[in-house]
């Protein structure tokens, strides 16, 4: 195989218990050629950096409804670093202000992609953001 | 070139030393064949052999995750470490993958004694076996006494990974109608034990029960073709829960079972099922040479005991754990002996057939790959004088 499939997971941190969405976007992406590390549903930060660490993913896609994206969102990057996780790209998705999308810009999320955001789009983004594997 | 081995050495050494990052950087590079993988495996496999490598391996959908799971909760409760390793199959079409094991693995996420590492078949097909074989040594080396590793009994490649551990557990949910397919798909072949999970379901004592009378005809079968030592297999009795009858022990066999005696004991007592297995004894003392594992796959137990477990409620798990380690332990008069074995040759196997790969698409050996399949296409050429020419640039008789 001469291109590595780049390697994602996607979590859903907070309490809210929908996965529908995220579910929906780990197949999408399955079918564009990622491998999505699907981890469940009600994550804390420290479950999610440590499942990004074990798993040696490219791709942290953050899948988030509660509304409670400016604490929790911030909280996750704030874990990935701790675990020295400062090349992984980090996403997020769900019902987010375009207001607050600078200050998560700030905090550490590389790109927020909006309610209307289709699978294709999200797939090209993260094949030209993604480290290559196998370098650093 | 030096640089890929420099790399190899130094996440070999993070990895011995208990860094994580290291250790799963260096899965990575297991996953992606590399040279750096390579590296660090010719430091890191003296120090492995030390751990208990269990496959875990059964149908979509039977409760592996959740066995998994439940056999780290029990193995942490004895202040050892684990490590997983779950396989899922990549889709042939894409490429990609969606690998949802750890979803039934959480309660084990902030445990700093616990590694959890998903892993996509691919389409390497040997190296799949390969790739999980170094990937487990790595675990090993990096000091866990358990490694679990978890693949869907679907393929035979998939089969083939389930049997490079040292115990392969061959995983049955009840009435999922699989007591047959199992047997079709060959998984029991290579089962050293049988866990009929969701004990808490309607059926799972019935299944239990049918496993331990397909194993014993299977026993049986063998003890005839083999003419082994163990005879008391062709006459045997299978003990069954209340609710099955001898009739279908015969029907979900599906074999013929009139060359051997078979005594159906259709009694209520389940407790009795229970001692049954056990009483045989799970193991067959074993001592095949090398090449007896190279050429013929390792030997099983002829009857595989079968344990009923409740994974979510942890009933069963400690009987299961007990099993597990008291394989371990006849690690040193040679149970474990033919499991290495075969691990061992198919490891070699899946090596040398990717440098001979490798081998053929190397541009300073010249070989026109295309050329020559072009020939045999056009029948211009006989596929074993094209293999032999191939052999002569890549490996030349002397
Ligand atoms: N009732 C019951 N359900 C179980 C049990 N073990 C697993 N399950 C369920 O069976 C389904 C498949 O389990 P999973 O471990 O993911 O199976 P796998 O695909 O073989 O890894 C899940 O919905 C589990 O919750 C059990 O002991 N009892
Ligand atoms: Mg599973």
């Amino acid at each position: 195989m001469s291109e590595r499939p780049i390697k994602v997971l996607i979590a859903k941190p907070g309490l809210d218990g929908h996965d529908r969405g995220a579910k929906v976007l780990a197949r999408g992406l399955r079918d564009e050629g990622f491998e999505v590390v699907y981890t469940g549903l009600r994550q804390t930060p420290e479950m999610i950096a440590s499942a990004a660490l074990q798993e040696d993913v490219d791709v942290v896609g953050l899948s988030i409804l509660s509304g409670a994206h400016m604490t929790l969102l911030p909280r996750v990057c704030r874990a990935l670093r701790d675990e020295g996780l400062t090349d992984v790209l980090v996403t997020a998705g769900g019902i987010i202000p375009d207001d607050d999308i600078p200050a998560l810009h700030e905090a550490g999320i590389d790109r927020v992609f909006g309610p209307g955001t289709t699978i294709g789009e999200v797939a090209e983004y993260l094949r030209s953001h993604a480290r290559s594997r196998g370098d650093a | 070139m030096t640089s890929a081995e420099e790399r190899g050495r130094d996440l070999a050494e993070r990895a011995r030393s208990g860094d994580r990052r290291g250790l799963a950087r260096l899965l990575t590079e297991i996953e992606n064949r590399t040279r750096v993988s390579e590296a660090a495996l010719r430091v890191l496999y003296p120090m492995a052999g030390q751990a208990h490598l269990v496959g875990v391996t059964g149908a979509p959908g039977a409760g592996k995750s959740t066995l998994v799971a439940a056999l780290v909760r029990a193995v942490r409760a004895t202040d050892r470490a684990a490590a997983v390793l779950a396989i899922d199959p990549s889709s042939p079409i894409s490429g990609g993958a969606i690998l949802g094991d750890r979803v039934r693995m959480q309660e084990h996420a902030g445990d700093r004694q616990v590694f959890i590492r998903s892993m996509a078949s691919r389409g390497h097909s040997g190296g799949l076996a390969a790739a999980a074989a170094d990937a487990s040594a790595a675990l090993d080396a990096a000091g866990f006494p358990f490694v679990f590793l978890e693949t869907v009994g679907a393929g035979q490649s998939e089969v083939e990974v389930a049997s490079i551990a040292d115990t392969t557990v061959v995983v049955e949910a009840p009435e999922m109608g699989d007591e047959v397919q199992a047997i079709k798909a060959g998984l029991l072949e290579v089962a050293d034990l049988v866990v009929v999970t969701k004990g808490d379901r309607p059926g799972a004592q019935r299944t239990a029960a049918q496993m331990r009378a397909m194993l014993s005809i299977g026993a049986a079968d063998h003890g005839a073709a083999d003419a082994g030592p163990d005879m008391s297999a062709v006459e045997h009795h299978a003990a069954a829960g209340s609710d099955v009858s001898a009739v279908e022990h015969h029907a979900a066999a599906g074999s013929d079972v009139s060359a051997v005696e078979h005594h159906a004991a259709a009694g209520s007592d389940v407790s009795a099922v229970e001692h049954h297995a056990p009483a045989v004894g799970p193991d067959t003392p074993d001592t095949a040479p090398a090449t007896h594992a190279m050429s013929r796959g390792r030997r099983r137990p002829k009857r595989p005991q079968v344990l009923l477990v409740t994974a979510p409620t942890g009933e069963g798990i400690a009987e299961l754990v007990e099993a597990l380690d008291r394989r371990l332990a006849a690690r040193t008069s040679g149970a474990l002996e033919s499991a290495r074995l075969a691990r061992a040759a198919a490891q070699l196997d899946g090596i040398l057939t990717e440098r001979l790969r490798s081998r053929l698409h190397d541009p300073r050996l010249g070989i026109e790959v295309d050329h020559l399949v072009r020939a045999v296409a056009g029948h211009e050429l006989d596929p074993y004088e094209a293999a032999d020419r191939v052999m002569e640039r890549v490996a030349p008789a002397r």
